[in-house]
C-alpha cells in the first residue's frame, strides 16, 4: 500500500519548461493510465518520481518520505523503463537473480512461469533478445517484482498481438492476487482503456486531466446528424471538438447526457452515442 | 460470455447482463457458484474493481448473494427477478427503438405489425 504525492513539481530544461507545476496524487492499489502525445514528457514525470532526474522545484512523496536520494522510499518503486538498462552480455535468467537482490520480494516462480508462457529463453543473453523479448523480459521482471508501485513505460513495445493480449490478462491476475499501485504510460489506448481505473492526461507539461475511466466516458458523447441541425443542438454546449463530411457533423460534447438532450436529439433527427477513451484523448490533445 | 467494449453502455452494467443472460440460459444454476471478481477480470481483460462493481450490482437486486470466503452464488428466485426486470426494459429498449427505426425509413405501423406477425409465424 503506498500513496505518491507530487507537489508543485516543475523541470526545467534550460530554456523549456518541460513540467510546469504538477501537483498530482496516486492512490494506493489503482491501476492509472498515464496518457499524453509524444513529447509530452510522460517519461519526464516517471523519471522525476523514481528519482533518476531531479526537479526543478516542488517535491515527491511517497508514503510520506520525500523521494530525493531516498533508497527506502525508492525501493517501493519498480520502474520498467523504456530503455533496457541490463548490461547487454547479462543473460535472462541472471537478470531475474539479480532483481531479486533489489526487490527481496521478487517472486522467482512465477518469473519462471512467465517466461515459459511467453516463450521466453532465459539462457540468451540481453543483447540477443529481439526488441518484442525485451520488453517482455522488463515486463516480466516488472510483473514478478512485488514492488508496491510498479511503473510500466511502454511496456508492450515490439509485442505482437498475443503477446500484448496476454500481458494485458497477466497485469490484471497478478493486480488480484497482490493489489498494488500500477502506472501504465502507453499509446495503445484502446487496448488497455477497460484494464485501466483512472487516466493522467498530461500536455505540454501540464496535467490536463485525472479521472476515473467510468466517470469520464459517462460524461462525455457524440451527437451526429445534419449540420445545421447538430449545431441547434450543441448550443451553449461544452465541445471538445468535430468533424464535418460534406452536410454532416459529428460533435463530441464534454457534458453528462441528460433526458432533455435525448428528447431533443430525436426532435432533431439526430444521433447520440458514446465516445470511446481514444476518441476523447486525441479531441483533448489534438492542437 | 462477451463484453462490447465499444458500447457507449458502461463496462460494469453489460457485466451484469451478461451474467444475467447466463443465469436465464441456464449457464448459471440458482444456488450455483458464479465466477469470481478475478476469474471474470482476468477472463474479459478488465479492471478487478469494474468486475467487482458488476458483481456488486447483482448482489444489491438480491440476484446473487456472497457467501463469506467462498464466493458469489445465484439466488433462489433471481431467474423470475430477471424476466420480471427484462420486461420493464423491453419497451425502451426494443419497442421504441422499432419504432424509431421504423419511423426513420418511413415503414408505417400497420406494416410494423404485419412484420411482427410474419416474424411470429416463420
Amino acid at each position: 500500500m503506498s500513496t505518491i504525492e507530487i507537489k508543485g513539481i516543475c523541470k526545467r530544461y534550460g530554456s523549456t519548461l518541460a513540467l510546469d507545476n504538477v501537483d498530482l496524487t496516486l492512490e494506493p492499489n489503482r491501476i492509472y493510465g498515464l496518457l499524453g502525445r509524444n513529447g509530452a514528457d510522460k517519461t519526464t514525470l516517471l523519471n522525476l518520481i523514481t528519482n533518476k532526474i531531479f526537479p526543478t522545484q516542488g517535491e515527491i512523496v511517497i508514503d510520506g518520505a520525500n523521494v530525493l536520494e531516498n533508497d527506502q522510499a525508492l525501493s517501493k518503486i519498480f520502474y520498467m523503463m523504456e530503455a533496457s538498462l541490463y548490461p547487454s552480455s547479462l543473460r535472462v535468467k541472471e537478470a531475474f537473480r539479480w532483481s531479486k537482490e533489489f526487490y527481496p520480494d521478487f517472486d522467482m516462480n512465477y518469473a519462471l512461469n512467465l517466461s515459459e508462457k511467453f516463450g521466453l529463453n532465459m539462457n540468451k543473453r540481453v543483447k540477443e533478445l529481439s526488441t518484442g523479448y525485451g520488453s517482455i523480459m522488463k515486463a516480466i521482471i516488472a510483473l514478478a517484482s512485488n514492488a508496491s508501485i510498479v511503473i510500466f513505460d511502454e511496456p508492450v513495445l515490439g509485442l505482437d498481438a498475443n503477446h500484448r493480449e496476454m500481458f494485458y490478462r497477466e497485469l490484471v491476475a497478478s493486480y488480484s492476487l497482490r493489489p498494488k499501485t500500477i502506472i501504465i504510460s502507453t499509446h495503445l489506448i484502446e487496448e488497455i482503456s477497460e484494464v485501466l481505473e483512472e487516466v493522467i492526461i498530461i500536455k505540454d507539461g501540464r496535467i490536463i486531466l485525472k479521472q476515473p475511466v467510468e466517470d469520464l466516458l459517462s460524461q462525455a458523447y457524440t451527437v451526429s446528424g445534419e449540420a445545421a441541425q447538430v449545431e441547434r443542438f450543441i448550443e451553449g454546449k461544452r465541445c471538445v471538438s468535430g468533424e464535418t463530411l460534406g452536410k454532416f457533423r459529428a460533435v463530441t460534447v464534454m457534458e453528462c447526457l441528460q433526458n432533455t438532450d435525448r428528447a431533443l436529439a430525436r426532435e432533431l433527427e439526430l444521433d447520440l452515442s458514446g465516445v470511446e477513451l481514444q476518441k476523447l484523448f486525441i479531441s483533448l490533445t489534438n492542437s | 460470455m462477451r463484453l462490447n467494449f465499444a458500447s457507449d453502455k458502461p463496462i460494469y452494467l453489460q457485466l451484469a447482463e451478461a451474467i444475467e443472460d447466463d443465469i436465464l440460459k441456464g449457464i448459471f444454476e440458482e444456488n450455483g457458484q458464479v465466477a469470481s471478481t478475478t476469474e471474470l477480470a482476468v477472463s474479459l481483460r478488465i479492471n478487478p474493481a469494474t468486475a467487482g462493481k458488476g458483481l456488486n450490482l447483482l448482489v444489491d437486486e438480491g440476484i446473487l448473494f456472497k457467501k463469506r470466503g467462498v464466493g458469489m452464488f445465484v439466488a433462489v428466485g433471481a431467474r423470475e427477478m430477471i424476466l420480471q426486470k427484462r420486461k420493464e426494459t423491453f419497451y425502451q429498449d426494443y419497442v421504441m427503438k422499432l419504432l424509431d427505426e421504423a419511423s426513420k425509413i418511413n415503414i408505417p405501423i400497420e406494416e410494423v405489425i404485419a412484420m411482427i406477425e410474419r416474424g411470429r409465424v416463420s
